[in-house]
């Protein structure tokens, strides 16, 4: 289109991009800053106290066990919620794009329904669905000779309580993104193969894999992003515990700054979130330059 | 035998899918303490609406239903509108570093929300907004990725439809309240339901900005009720159901839309 007014552009822009200016960038920078300061709860009462402390909260990061428990606790649910998420959902998607499925629709609905749901209101359910002695989870697990487990209160299986969770709530979403990535993979490379003799284990290693692979990387990088933002489930089931074992850094960040007010120690480990979640970012693109 | 296995395997995964909210559904149906029973009932023995009585008259949970309910339908509403007409500007002008802009928006959508959430809080708290709807209002009047939808979508409209209109002399906000507007109406559609389910589902920021039991909004009146009910099954399944409910209706009727917008959402590299 031709040049236009610059006032009509400026009309049109300024709204949407006037309050992400103020209430999403100026935050971000004011956060990046007041991680070098030492803002605490007098420092709400009375600015004057602010002082500039350099690299003093991410050093004392360092040092903070609390805060290591925290990151290996979010690690250990990305590392293992994240790919087991990303199977469930390829097989799910593999099932539901079979051509001897019926019901498509109706069974993608209900995979897909935990998805749109309230997450707090469905960890309040597997709240109890965990109970040890009246959850229906150890109810079915008995009825193949499982003895009860305390899902939520035993420090070994507090993390894997969540895990499932998540793959059970987050699901539904990659598996509708793997099934528009299965059905743009062309009809003729499985005839192809099929006149060579190939299997069906051949075909999904060398054609549905491959062709899949940039719609994976996708889904693990929105994957990836979500699940350090773990805060919801722990902070619903568990509080954190048993034990520390599934305080997350994001439920750490929450304490050290709405709880206890200390501000510019909470500021420095949000901008850790944001470093790691930015390098794991990096690094599943350089995965996906290498690959092509 | 191939398809009988498949089927016993999609119907499996269906049941495990599903059996939270049956059981959920049912709790809820029950009298103090007959969900905690062993072996579970999945059937409730006497059907009672006491907790949902209980819920909405002594625990007063229809206040949290309100203000989840307007909070989620006016963020829907501003935020269209606003992400509507960066889209369009974005998607039909040409402008001195449009592109440049628009990268730097598209880019910093890696940023968690977190990082923002401490700066906004102190801001917010400074214009005396905290414990109103307006700060949960302000964060979410615009957003990088309702703006990127409605650009894609918007591109596809054919300029001569806008050159036709501005031959006949309409200005340029009628074009785009009269011709691209309605034209955006699936994308709309797609974008209303993300931002309607994201608001009412969201939990970290409402804890936040939200310190009075009639402001919270239901997730986390939800998660306050719970503190004070752990032993209560019942109840807090009735509040569950309260808060899940709506959303399962506005996703079952606009259901199309939202799978569209996980498609376009997914094809932007």
């Amino acid at each position: 289109m031709k040049a236009n007014n610059i006032k009509t552009v400026i009309f049109f822009l300024a709204p949407a991009l006037g309050s992400i200016f103020i209430f999403f960038f100026i935050p971000v920078i004011a956060a990046f800053i007041i991680s070098f300061t030492d803002f605490d709860i007098y420092t709400l009462g009375d600015l004057s106290t602010l002082r500039f402390i350099g690299f003093d909260n991410y050093a004392k990061l360092l040092n903070d066990e609390l805060f290591w428990t925290a990151l290996q606790n979010t690690f250990y649910f990305v590392v293992v919620a994240g790919p087991l998420s990303i199977a469930v959902s390829l097989s799910a998607a593999l099932l539901l794009n079979s051509k001897l499925t019926k019901f498509k629709s109706l069974f993608r609905l209900a995979y897909f329904l935990p998805v749109v749901t309230t997450l707090v209101a469905v960890a309040i359910v597997w709240r109890f669905i965990y109970h040890p002695n009246f959850g229906i989870l150890n109810f079915f697990l008995g009825m193949f000779g499982i003895n009860p487990i305390d899902w939520l209160g035993d420090p070994f299986w507090a993390m894997p309580s969540i895990i499932i969770l998540a793959v059970w709530k987050n699901f539904g979403y990659n598996m509708i993104i793997f099934i528009a990535g299965l059905q743009n993979i062309p009809d003729e490379l499985y005839e192809a193969a099929d006149i060579e003799g190939a299997s069906a284990f051949q075909k999904f290693i060398h054609i549905t894999l491959p062709m899949l692979a940039p719609t994976t990387i996708f889904v693990s990088i929105i994957t990836m992003i979500g699940y350090f933002q773990l805060f919801a489930e722990p902070y619903v089931m568990t509080q954190g515990g048993p034990l520390n074992k599934t305080l997350s850094i994001v439920q750490y960040m929450y304490q050290e700054g709405f709880r206890w007010w200390n501000m510019g120690y909470s500021a420095s480990i949000a901008f850790i979130l944001f470093i790691i979640i930015f390098i794991g970012t990096l690094l599943q693109f350089r995965i996906q330059k290498i690959n092509r | 035998m191939k398809k009988l296995i498949l089927h016993i395997v999609l119907i499996f995964i269906a049941v495990i899918t599903l059996i939270p909210f049956i059981w959920m559904i049912s709790a809820s149906l029950m009298f103090d303490g007959h969900a905690s029973v062993f072996p579970p009932r999945f059937i409730p023995d006497q059907f009672t609406l006491i907790q949902y009585e209980r819920l909405f008259e002594r625990l007063s949970i229809a206040r949290n239903f309100i203000n989840s309910l307007v909070l989620s339908l006016l963020v829907t509403v501003i935020s269209l509108t606003f992400n509507s007409m960066a889209g369009y500007a974005f998607a039909k002008y040409k402008f001195k570093g449009k592109n440049k802009l628009f990268n730097l928006l598209i880019s910093s959508m890696i940023i968690p929300a977190q990082v923002t959430m401490l700066p906004l809080f102190l801001m917010l708290k400074w214009m005396g907004f905290i414990n109103t709807y307006m700060a949960i209002i302000i964060p979410g009047l615009a957003n990088i990725f309702g703006i990127f939808l409605i650009r894609q979508y918007c591109i596809s409209i054919p300029d001569s439809l806008i050159e036709a209109a501005r031959i006949d002399g309409a200005n340029d906000f009628l074009i785009y309240r009269k011709i691209i507007l309605p034209l955006l109406t699936p994308v709309l559609a797609t974008l209303a339901i993300f931002t309607f389910l994201g608001t009412w589902n969201d939990f970290l920021w409402p804890l936040i900005v939200m310190t009075d039991d009639s402001m919270y909004t239901l997730p986390v009146a939800l998660a306050n009720l719970m503190l004070e009910h752990t032993k209560d099954p019942e109840l807090m399944m009735a509040g569950s159901v309260v808060t899940i409910l709506p959303v399962i209706i506005v996703f079952l009727a606009l259901q199309k839309y939202y799978m569209k917008g996980i498609m376009m959402g997914s094809v932007k590299e």
